[in-house]
């Protein structure tokens, strides 16, 4: 038979089928890889900045410390080498931000050198005096008080805490009733048609900028609360977190919904057979079924709220009071850091305690999320699985 | 079946359907009250002139401006990322491998962290260590890129949109069918040259949701911005990446609870949360239309 022509012959052999390395093939691989990484560096990037702008708060003591420290070097020099090179040491560690958790025992160790090898040391009253200012400021942190911009300073975060918590109650007593409710109609009542309509509506609601959600607030809601319930302050808890449930309600709705769609057909089939209507179904088979996806759903709500900034900023009243009454105006975490960032001194303690706030607000939904991640969607996986098979 | 027991069921899928159409209801009263407020004000002026009399009166293109600005620098820096790193989750990586999923974690607590920390994070990290450092290694000090402008606040909020550009992207190219793949494959085609000309193409309609959807909320988000860029108030429009800018929605926040006369300038503020819901609104509708032919044809 006579070749085609035109069509090149090739020949396979053994050199021709191997692997080829190819450039452009290696270098695409690896950057795609390399760029996949980014996720992840964000992440430790962003808790190695956040953090690192809040421990001046601690280390500033430390800088005070270090210097008696020196001074107390230079005298003992030549007394006893020994201790000049442990000051020294010690020094160096107070620079180093990497050890400042161990600053308690660093301290305790400067004071019993004190004690033991010299008296009549002169710094040491220096050092007594710090040791003060380290405890007023670290009391402060814990305080009832949070006064930024006083001409003695506090930094009570406690007021900040109580009403971040109180708000986010407040947000999920409405939010978190209302969105699985009405994900159980979604799931197991509503009409095909009627679904195509809720689903993408509360998609929609989703999408809404926080900062309109906190505008409707301020303008429209706290009057009609106010028309109500006729209490004296417009704005306070109660209206931050209905608008809050607002931003929560999506979130919870659209996990529950897909917990409950994920429990499998056999389940309701099973209790239908045996005789039990729809909503007996839905309420004692479904939802039970569904329940850590359900939990997952309220826990990444709760971190909605937690963090959310400009509802609370615009909606709350932003006055630091401790108190159980809804309808006192709060000042949540997020919205100390929202308002008054802009206006600090950089480098400041405010500074500094405002990103402490941050670390504290990425140290807690990171937690959340991380529990409803492995704990509670690994226990939904097992449960379904390990029933099925 | 007794009549006590219907009557509850009545009752129970009576409270369901009440929690449903309550948000429908509360979604539906929030579009219309803020339309209804907005829609006197709002005007082609209104779009296209500059605020006048310290923000009394005027228009509000500068903040237009800005916002389009911002999620533009946002786009160009987010969706080549995100789309990357959705390729590698769907393509190279193995399902069950433990970098996967630690990727995968990072994108979902991405997803979660509050947008106040970006907005610390872009404080902290661009501002003050990459631009601080730029400053110092090309100015001698001077200072330029130290300071919050637009590059950043763009980068930060870059930073914020692309897990929602990842998430849509995946999603896509799932729906890519294998056998595509695989004829390319035995077509003597590369793994890199089967992702370029078969993967991509056929995941553009979720590379175009994922973008909208960052888009809308770029757009939207107000906290990363707060210390990073935006600006109360500016004569000229930002030309160059290291000027400040304004923005819709840092401007109905200042206008709402900053400004002089919020009664006065309530009105404006009412059309300026039309204009700001409209536009996210519109584009998270697009969005959700692609989407649900994207899902139909994965069907």
């Amino acid at each position: 038979m006579e070749e085609p022509s035109g069509i090149p012959k090739f020949v396979f052999s053994r050199e021709s089928l191997k692997k080829k390395f190819r450039l452009s093939e290696f270098l695409s691989e690896k950057i795609i890889t390399g760029v996949a990484f980014l996720s992840i560096t964000i992440i430790i990037l962003i808790f190695f900045f956040v953090f690192k702008e809040s421990i001046p708060i601690f280390q500033s003591k430390k800088k005070e410390i270090a210097k008696v420290e020196t001074v107390q070097k230079q005298e003992q020099y030549g007394t006893d080498s020994t201790v000049a090179t442990n000051a020294s040491g010690q020094e160096q560690y107070g620079v180093e931000p990497a050890g400042r958790t161990n600053a308690s025992g660093q301290e305790q160790y400067g004071v019993t050198e004190n004690d033991s090898l010299m008296t009549e040391n002169q710094p040491l009253a220096e050092d007594t005096v710090v040791h003060g200012s380290d405890e007023a400021t670290a009391k402060s942190l814990l305080g009832t008080q949070w006064l930024p911009v006083s001409d003695n300073p506090r930094y009570g975060l406690i007021p900040l805490f109580v009403g971040t918590l109180k708000i986010t109650l407040i947000a999920m007593l409405f939010a978190a009733p209302i969105a699985i409710l009405a994900a159980l109609f979604s799931a197991a009542f509503a009409p095909y048609w009627l679904r195509e309509i809720i689903k993408p509506a509360i998609e929609l609601l989703a999408g809404f900028p926080s900062v309109v959600i906190g505008f409707f607030a301020l303008m429209v809601m706290a009057s009609f609360f106010q028309n109500i319930f006729g209490y004296d302050g417009r704005l306070n808890a109660f209206v931050g977190g209905v608008a809050m449930a607002l931003a929560a309600i999506p979130i919870i709705f659209t996990i529950t919904e897909d917990a409950l769609t994920a429990v499998p057909r056999t389940y309701t089939e099973a209790s239908l057979a045996l005789g039990a209507t729809r909503w007996q179904t839905a309420l004692f088979v479904t939802l039970p079924a569904a329940t850590p996806g359900i939990f997952a759903a309220i826990l990444l709500g709760i971190g909605r709220v937690f963090g959310e900034t400009m509802i609370a900023l615009m909606a709350t009243g932003n006055a630091a009071m401790i108190g159980i009454n809804p309808f006192e105006s709060v000042r949540t975490l997020a919205a100390t850091i929202g308002a008054e960032m802009a206006e600090v001194v950089f480098g400041d303690t405010h500074y500094n305690v405002l990103f402490l706030i941050g670390s504290l607000l990425f140290i807690f939904t990171f937690s959340l999320n991380a529990l409803a991640e492995f704990y509670v969607k690994g226990k939904l996986v097992k449960r379904f699985q390990g029933k099925q098979s | 079946m007794s009549k006590r027991k219907s009557i509850t069921g009545g009752f129970f899928i009576g409270i369901t359907a009440f929690s449903a159409f309550l948000i429908l209801a509360v979604i539906i009263i929030l579009l219309a009250v803020i339309i209804h407020g907005g829609k006197g004000t709002f005007s082609w002026e209104f779009l296209t002139a500059f605020p006048e009399d310290g923000m009394m009166k005027g228009g509000i293109f500068p903040a237009i401006f800005g916002t389009v600005f911002l999620v533009l620098i946002m786009s160009v820096a987010a969706v080549p990322f995100g789309t990357i790193t959705a390729i590698y989750l769907t393509e190279y990586a193995h399902e069950k491998s433990i970098l996967a999923q630690t990727i995968r974690f990072a994108v979902r607590t991405l997803a979660t962290v509050p947008s106040i920390i970006f907005g610390l994070f872009g404080l902290g990290f661009f501002i003050k260590f990459v631009g601080g450092g730029m400053d110092n290694f090309f100015l001698g000090g001077e200072l330029k890129w130290g300071q919050p402008n637009i590059l950043w606040a763009s980068l930060t909020m870059a930073l914020l949109t692309l897990p929602v550009v990842i998430v849509s992207v995946e999603e896509a190219i799932r729906t890519v069918p294998r056998e595509l793949r695989e004829a390319s494959l035995a077509l003597g085609a590369t793994k890199w040259e089967t992702i370029k000309r078969i993967v991509i193409p056929g995941s553009r309609s979720g590379i175009m949701t994922g973008t909208i959807l960052a888009v809308s909320r770029g757009a939207g988000e107000v906290a990363p911005i707060l210390f990073t860029g935006a600006a109360y108030y500016l004569a000229t429009l930002p030309t160059s990446l290291s000027d400040q800018f304004m923005n819709l929605g840092y401007h109905i926040y200042i206008m709402a609870t900053q400004s002089a006369n919020v009664d006065q300038t309530l009105p404006i503020q009412f059309a300026t949360t039309m204009v700001l819901l409209l536009l996210t609104f519109t584009l998270n509708l697009a969005a959700v239309i692609i989407r649900s032919r994207l899902r139909r044809k994965a069907k």
